[in-house]
């Protein structure tokens, strides 16, 4: 009987009944060619790949990482929290170490959710991978997390949720935010205050091929993870990278994300977007799998694959080369830039607007953070939608200091209620969750 | 009047069944170099004087094809292979004629890669310079286009012995496993055939010339011809047949654990409302994962007779047999020999269990009788512990829709049904150790082959449609039709149902017995550019496993025959 190296989880959770609409690409048919490929290959047969039921997340869950208004069955369905808790599962079957790595290859995803959530952005409501690695901080205590995105998209609502954590990590690699959606994650974006060079942005030109996405590893994403030592390393795993993806102009191939997923060796991986159900995702979670699992993966291509064809040009990489060392110049500043803020202790404020295109609803967002010698400091966020939603989010980080801590909840006690119609506290310091109504 | 006949590991139980009732019931030793003269031995027993017109049906159970896996005593096979891209088939071998050649078929049943006619042959001529007389084709995705598995038969041509086609025996998804199953089939294909036509010979001799029946691994039957197609049906018959006796005898309204508990092992299935659960892919058996349609059972190396001894100062039960109880001339101290200690049995020497089980009393420091009541407590704890891992296995298989997951439906059986040997022994012992209501299926020694005899033909069809390619496909059932753009849902379910009952008439089924249902029915709208552009969708039907309809009858005789074994009630 066939048996794998590395022990590995799957949770498959394709949703097989939930859809954003019926012509949507996040629909029932996404997973279900992926499912035919999965299941004719007989890996969930394989003696060390183990196929695990999703949890569900619970509620407590999402508000560890979220502020949903004006509460979260106003923006969530169980397919949420299933897909949600799909990651939890491999997270904890991770930690508990029944399995080495993982893989939730569930939806709808989840790296376009940010702290705030008025409605759907991206096709996503809620951040799953957030969701799963704070429940791991409260349940297993674990403190460096690196998120690696692969998607093709910037995952910017992950990077919201961790702009302000130096002990999270966070590598966006995805196609230049001038030519798709979102539109951010350039390099100078590269965190907050307290948490400058935490947030990594690698922004590639289109047409990028194996080639631009393995040199990238290598010289920017491997050395980085190498400096900062993650206990853990996450992968939101996006697949829209691929040359046959209908929303996106990149050149990558099931060989290239398993040969990532071969040399990256996340500990957990999510899936995230990739919407060319029939050509790319069979053959893309076939190769991420069996790379997670130590298998040999060279036989797995899809039906028209010639690299020759879809190779980048002499150009492009030129332009993947200066855009790593770009990053590189980012991340070697990180350090001083956190100490200076750190040191300075005085009030940083940042303005913006949020749209959520799923929904289509504007937001406007006055965040300020309260920098501190000994913690990565009090956030508020002053949140507004066009629909009239007015909302004061306080968040107390995991690690705040008790002066911090003080001073969250004299923000929340003291908010103007007649300005807001929620004011909410999240003190990761005790895992609490407070809201208070107008 | 009907046959029915269980080969076991240690018996081969046969009743002819009569008019309402057990007309006869035999036991005889099983000589597993030699079932021939056993099956012959058994139904020679029960048949004796009985005008031969009388006989309608014989329905058999043996051990036959799960004895040549196990000990690997298959005839020689050749595989050809067409894997496409994906994990190296070559992982995948089952024997060394095993060659892997071109051409590629993916998930929507479209033709990538067409085969080589040139490479085929050149392995045919090498196949048959081996001296190579049965072959098995697989291809990845054949069950949704069979084409390439179907060309490369037709290069074969007639050279060969016998050819099975991986498409025809199974519609699920799983290339290993159809490998591993087409393998087996077409191992196990001569041993089984000569056995057959030895036994049907003997009986057309004997002036018995009555329809045959063969008990499957998912608790129904097929005829003697159907399973010469595909004998790898017939592995793992044995637990089913126990499973299908205690039916009866089941509650119709709760979940059930039944125990067959044998010598030297126990089998253990759920019933849900009196309908035995399937596995939902296909046994495992030597090693092999199949994609053969069996009953979910669980077996575990405990049994009446399975080894008693102490390991690290700790009593150590099973898995081995090495022959009867002690008390029945046996080498080895058993769970039986605890029985007949505790002075639960006694048509045997007492004297030679009390003499097994003092050593062990020694070892761990007790008295014989509180060795005795350890034995048999330990070996129920075993049963149990084991049913309850085979409980959470299913309720912990996943479900790939929101309504399923949130609905989070849960096997929890509330009765326990034993049959076997030593049945009502352990159920005393089981009902006292647990929640549940314990029951001895009535005719516990024989309802075994019971089961075999009164269980009904079952099938299974699965239709697989792309309104986009505009195809319907039964790869099973060789059926291939094109299908226009309004083709749905309603109009698979009624194809796969007419397929469905013309392949149960084809084996044997009456029409008026087949109960009819889906177990699998999704279609999704298949989207490109924003356009729906067609559905694809996934019909299963079966004839669930179950008993003709003589058996409300004989199962009321059955309990009336036997009134003390029915358990109290708690």
């Amino acid at each position: 009987m066939l048996s794998v190296k590395t022990k590995t989880g799957l949770v498959f959770f394709p949703a097989f009944d939930w859809a954003i609409s019926p012509t949507h690409p996040e629909r029932e048919e996404r997973l279900l060619y992926t499912q035919d490929q999965v299941f004719e290959e007989g890996l969930l047969d394989i003696d060390g790949i183990i196929e695990y039921k999703p949890d569900l997340a619970t509620i407590q869950d999402v508000r560890r990482v979220h502020f949903c208004v004006p509460d979260e069955w106003s923006v969530l369905t169980e397919s949420h929290l299933i897909s949600a808790g799909g990651a939890k599962t491999i997270g904890m079957q991770v930690l508990e170490k029944n399995v080495e790595r993982g893989f939730a290859l569930v939806r709808p995803p989840g790296h376009h959710a940010m702290r705030v959530v008025h409605g759907a952005r991206g096709f996503c409501n809620i951040n799953i991978e957030a969701i799963m690695v704070e429940y791991l901080r409260e349940a297993y205590q674990v403190d460096r997390v690196a998120i690696v995105d692969t998607d093709c998209h910037h995952g910017d609502g992950t990077q919201d949720i961790y702009w302000h954590d130096p002990d999270t990590l966070f590598i966006s690699l995805h196609q230049d935010g001038r030519t798709l959606y979102p539109g951010t994650g350039f390099g100078y974006e590269m965190g907050g205050p307290a948490a400058a060079g935490t947030t990594i942005n690698i922004p590639l030109p289109p047409q990028t091929s194996e080639e631009g996405f393995l040199y990238t590893l290598d010289h920017a994403i491997l050395p980085i993870l190498n400096d900062f030592k993650p206990d853990i390393i996450v992968n939101s795993a996006g697949q829209d990278n691929h040359y046959t993806d209908p929303i996106t102009n990149m050149n990558f191939s099931a060989q290239g994300y398993a040969e990532l997923t071969r040399r990256l060796q996340p500990h957990i991986a999510v899936l995230e977007g990739g919407y060319s159900i029939e050509t790319a995702l069979p053959y893309i979670n076939v190769g991420i799998i069996m790379a997670l699992a130590g298998m040999d993966f060279s036989k797995v291509r899809e039906p028209d694959y010639r690299p020759e064809r879809i190779r980048q040009t002499a150009e492009t990489a030129e332009q993947v080369k200066r855009v790593v060392a770009d990053v590189l110049e980012c991340w070697e500043k990180g350090p001083r830039l956190r100490e200076k803020h750190r040191l300075e202790k005085k009030s940083h404020k940042r303005e913006r607007s949020v749209f959520y295109d799923t929904d289509n609803i504007l937001e406007t967002q006055l965040e300020e953070l309260q920098t501190c010698r000994d913690c990565s400091g009090v956030l508020s966020i002053d949140s507004e939608t066009d629909r009239g939603h007015h909302v004061l989010a306080i968040h107390i980080p995991r690690k705040g200091c008790n002066e911090c801590r003080e001073l969250g909840y004299r923000l929340y006690d003291g908010a103007n209620s007649r300005m807001y119609h929620q004011v909410f506290l999240q003190d990761r310091t005790h895992d609490q969750y407070l809201v208070r109504k107008n | 009047m009907i046959i029915g006949l269980d080969v076991g590991g240690t018996h081969t139980d046969v009743v002819l069944i009569g008019q309402n009732c057990i007309h006869r019931q035999a036991k005889v030793p099983t000589d597993t170099s030699n079932l021939f003269d056993c099956v012959w031995a058994a139904l020679d027993e029960v048949t004796r004087d009985i005008p031969p017109e009388e006989i309608k049906r014989t329905v058999l159970s043996t051990t036959l094809t799960t004895n040549a896996i196990i000990e690997g005593k298959m005839a020689e096979v050749a595989m050809i292979l067409s894997p496409g891209p994906g994990i190296d088939a070559e992982l995948l071998r089952t024997c060394t004629h095993y060659h892997i050649v071109s051409g590629s078929i993916d998930h929507r049943g479209r033709e990538i890669q067409p085969i080589d006619p040139v490479e085929i042959e050149a392995v045919s001529s090498k196949l048959k310079g081996a001296g190579i007389e049965h072959v098995g084709i697989v291809g990845k995705f054949s069950v949704r286009n069979p084409k390439h598995e179907i060309q490369i038969g037709e290069i074969l041509g007639d050279s060969f012995h016998n050819v099975l086609y991986g498409h025809r025996l199974s519609g699920n998804l799983s290339f290993p496993r159809r490998i591993a199953t087409t393998y087996l089939n077409a191992a196990v294909h001569p041993i089984y055939s000569r056995f057959f036509k030895a036994v049907k010979d003997s009986l057309n001799k004997k002036g018995l010339n009555i329809p045959i029946h063969i008990l499957k691994a998912d608790g129904g039957t097929m005829s003697l011809e159907a399973s010469l197609l595909s004998p790898g049906q017939t592995i793992l018959s044995g637990p089913a047949a126990s499973v299908m006796g205690s039916l009866p005898f089941a509650s119709l309204e709760d979940e059930t654990l039944v125990l067959d508990i044998g010598g030297t092992t126990t089998d253990m299935a759920i019933l849900i409302h009196r309908v035995p659960l399937l596995d939902p892919v296909g046994c495992e058996l030597g090693g092999y994962k199949t994609l053969i349609r069996s009953l979910k059972t669980y077996s575990i190396g405990v049994g009446g007779d399975s080894t008693v001894g102490v390991v690290d100062g700790r009593l150590k039960i099973g898995p081995g047999r090495d022959g009867p109880a002690m008390a029945y001339g046996g080498p080895t101290p058993t769970p039986t020999d605890a029985l007949f200690v505790l002075g639960k049995i006694n048509n045997g020497d007492a004297e030679a269990s009390r003499r097994g089980l003092e050593p062990i009393a020694a070892a761990l420091d007790m008295t014989l009788e509180d060795v005795a009541n350890e034995v048999f407590d330990h070996a129920c704890q075993m049963i149990l512990n084991a049913a309850a891992e085979m409980i959470e296995d299913i309720n912990s298989k996943p479900v790939y829709t929101v309504q399923e997951l949130l609905e989070g439906y849960q096997v929890q059986p509330q009765e326990i049904l034993v049959l076997g040997g030593p049945a009502p022994y352990f159920a005393f012992r089981l009902a006292a150790l647990t929640d549940f209501q314990v029951h001895v299926v009535p005719q516990w020694q024989v309802a075994n082959a019971v089961g075999a005899a009164l269980a009904k033909n079952t099938s299974e069809v699965t239709l697989f449609a792309d309104t986009e390619r505009g195809i319907a496909i039964a790869p099973g059932e060789k059926f291939y039709q094109q299908i226009n753009k309004n083709f749905d849902q309603k109009n698979a379910v009624e194809l796969a149902f007419e397929l469905l009952k013309n392949k149960c008439i084809k084996e044997g089924a009456v029409e008026s017995e087949l109960e009819m249902e889906v177990l699998e029915n999704v279609q999704f709208n298949m989207v490109r550019d924003f356009y729906t552009t067609g559905r694809n969708i996934r019909v299963k039907v079966q004839v669930k496993p179950g008993l003709v309809s003589e058996y409300k009858d004989i199962a009321a005789s059955m309990i009336n025959a036997s009134p003390s074994e029915k358990m109290p009630e708690k």
